[in-house]
């Protein structure tokens, strides 16, 4: 019997979004998690209390061997004024589009429509930082100095910050109002080098598999092999391999690498060939037609 | 069904992938070269040879994407040349001009233009400054408690209505000796900039904060003239005020022009997605923000330096008037399309 309403299943929240180029071809940008983005402001909140620290010091220092007081407490509240809303907004204009601590998670902020970034929008995103974070935070501190224990304006105040630092979690892209604004989004940037080819350079001859051996496995079964593979991890190898030869019935030779590896050539080979027949089999449940 | 792996002699099994690396992966290797170049350091780093491949060594690159996604299965080949095309594409479409063309575009046509486009939302900021201004004058002058109502402690400093008119009148001319005055001149200018920035900001809330942030403004102001007036030293405030504040209150009714933008956009988005219109209106009222903010630091120093060294009304008045016809034909000269 069926309940007449069943929950669907929810695979994994996924980060990547279409993105297609002038040229049409989609290049799947991965966007910035929550977590990453959280973990990136608070390095720069970091970086900047540290130089606006050595600022104070070396203001105070100066201080001390001279006697120009004023000048030396404008360019304090001057520096101040810059690390406060400069800070996000020159690094962003920069042709990094990041932060030092966006940088430092592999973030950069690009433009939502794949235009060039413009002064308007990085200006648009990062006032808007005024009212997420540093209104309710210097609300609560006055506050607190105040000691006025004034529960509704506590509970306000909370409330006001909790919506705005949780935006991001609350619609798909990961937008936080800022970005809303300025349209625009946060994207991983990944620097990765291209894996060696797992199948060519091999000298040894290989070995070979029955159509039944090769007929059990599809398209994510070949490419978690790949993982495997790449991975190099022994424990792995040896379990994968002995999955195997169980399911295929082969004998064990004492050599899980290359056996793992020949069978992966053999099974790329054949459902390559799929392919070029128009025939792409998903993975080992789906119908062998090779 | 006991079928052993049987070892035949050596024949190569060439998949799609390791043809498709031998044949290309030099081209991907300098792309991939190019770019960490552009990256590290800025296309001004590559010859001129490489700058005309780097196009063409892109589009290679991407039709490689297209094809590997159609024919091969190695996954590290497909997740190599994704992240080598995005690399690519930022460097190529994505990255903003230079710092020096960008602050030039700026003041030759976005600043003006994003002040023109909120025009309205000018008027109704300018209107409420000055209905705040009036309606605090006329407060002030029947029952004198309400300034201590309107006016934060800090920022009245002893001119407030108990004061006497030598007192009053020796605030308007200050004596450049005294020494707070400019850094408490670069203090206001922080001051009113992170306040522009707020009105900006509070904007998003339907544009009623920044609504009441300028009415509170006017108040301000009216409550301020108040006090003088009744001391005959209307004229001499006159001159004190308008040397910087000409420029200074535009700045502020400008943002909080930007801030109404904002807000009335996402309220009324019309014809366009409210999405579209959220970011229309964002990006050309930040713009008109990061003017306010400059507008700023010009009444900081007129507040600072000229406030200091003219203290005669009618120069007063005359560089006042002059700042404000001056960003009058700025923003609203027309211009050739």
């Amino acid at each position: 019997m069926r309940w007449p309403i069943r929950k669907k299943a929810r695979g994994p929240v996924s980060l990547r979004r279409n993105f297609v180029t002038p040229e049409g071809v989609d290049l799947q940008l991965e966007l910035g998690g929550a977590g990453t983005r959280a973990a990136a402001f608070m390095l720069d909140g970091l970086f900047i209390l540290v130089v606006l620290i050595v600022l104070t010091i070396a203001i105070v220092t100066l201080l001390v061997a001279s006697h120009q007081s004023d000048a030396l407490e404008i360019l304090w509240l001057i520096g101040f004024f810059i690390l406060r809303n400069g800070w996000f907004v020159l690094f962003e204009m920069g042709g990094r589009g990041a932060t030092p601590g966006k940088r430092v998670m592999g973030l950069r902020v690009v433009a939502r429509d794949g235009a060039r970034l413009t002064g308007g929008a990085v200006i648009a995103r990062n006032a808007m930082r005024e009212i997420e974070i540093f209104l309710p935070l210097s609300f609560l501190g006055s506050q607190a100095a105040d000691g006025t224990a004034d529960a509704f304006l506590t509970i306000f105040a909370l409330c006001w910050s909790g919506i705005f630092l949780l935006f991001p979690l609350f619609n798909r892209d990961r937008l936080r109002v800022g970005d809303l604004i300025a349209g625009t989004w946060v994207v991983r940037t990944v620097n990765g080098t291209l894996g060696h080819d797992l199948v060519a350079g091999k000298e040894s001859a290989r070995r070979t598999f029955s159509d039944a051996a090769l007929s059990l496995y599809g398209v994510y079964e070949l490419q978690t092999l790949e993982d495997v593979l790449r991975g190099g991890r022994n424990d792995a190898l040896a379990t994968v391999a002995w999955t195997i030869r169980n399911k295929a019935g082969i004998a064990d030779d004492g050599d899980d690498f290359g056996f793992l590896s020949d069978y992966y050539a053999a099974l790329c080979a054949r459902l390559e060939r799929g392919l070029l027949l128009g025939k792409r089999r998903e993975n080992k449940f789906a119908a062998s037609r090779g | 069904m006991t079928a052993s792996s049987a070892i035949l002699e050596v024949q190569p099994i060439l998949v799609n992938a390791t043809r498709f690396r031998k044949a290309r992966e030099a081209d991907w290797e300098r792309l991939e070269y190019l770019v960490g170049r552009i990256e590290k350091r800025s296309v001004r780093a590559l010859s001129d040879e490489d700058l005309l491949a780097l196009p063409l060594l892109y589009r290679s690159a991407l039709s490689s994407l297209s094809v590997a996604r159609e024919t091969s299965l190695d996954r590290a080949l497909i997740s190599y040349l994704e992240q080598l095309c995005t690399r690519a594409y930022f460097q190529i479409y994505g990255v903003p001009t230079s710092a020096l063309r960008q602050i030039g575009r700026f003041f030759a046509k976005s600043w003006p233009e994003a002040v023109q486009a909120i025009w309205r939302e000018t008027l109704v900021a300018f209107l409420l400054t000055v209905a705040g201004a009036v309606v605090a004058y006329l407060l002030v002058r029947n029952d004198p408690t309400w300034f201590f109502g309107i006016m934060p402690e800090g920022l009245s400093a002893g001119r407030d209505p108990s004061a006497s008119a030598e007192t009053l009148r020796a605030t308007l001319y200050g004596a450049s000796k005294d020494d707070g005055l400019a850094v408490f001149a670069t203090y206001l200018f922080t001051h009113n900039a992170q306040i522009a920035i707020f009105a900006f900001a509070l904007g998003f809330a339907f544009a009623v904060p920044t609504v009441l942030l300028i009415l509170y403004n006017g108040l301000m102001l009216g409550a301020f003239v108040a006090v003088f007036v009744p001391k005959g030293l209307g004229w001499n405030l006159g001159g004190w005020l308008m040397i910087h504040g000409t420029t200074e209150i535009f700045a502020i009714i400008l943002a909080g022009a930007a801030g109404f933008r904002i807000g009335t956009a996402i309220a009324f988005p019309g014809r366009l997605s409210r999405g579209d219109s959220a970011i229309a209106a964002g990006r050309s009222a930040a713009t008109a923000m990061a003017g306010a903010v400059i507008m700023l630091i010009a009444a900081g120093l007129l507040e600072g330096i000229g406030r200091q060294t003219v203290t005669e009304d009618r120069a007063r008045y005359a560089i006042g008037l002059t700042m404000l016809l001056g960003w009058l034909v700025y923003f609203y000269m027309p211009r050739k399309a």
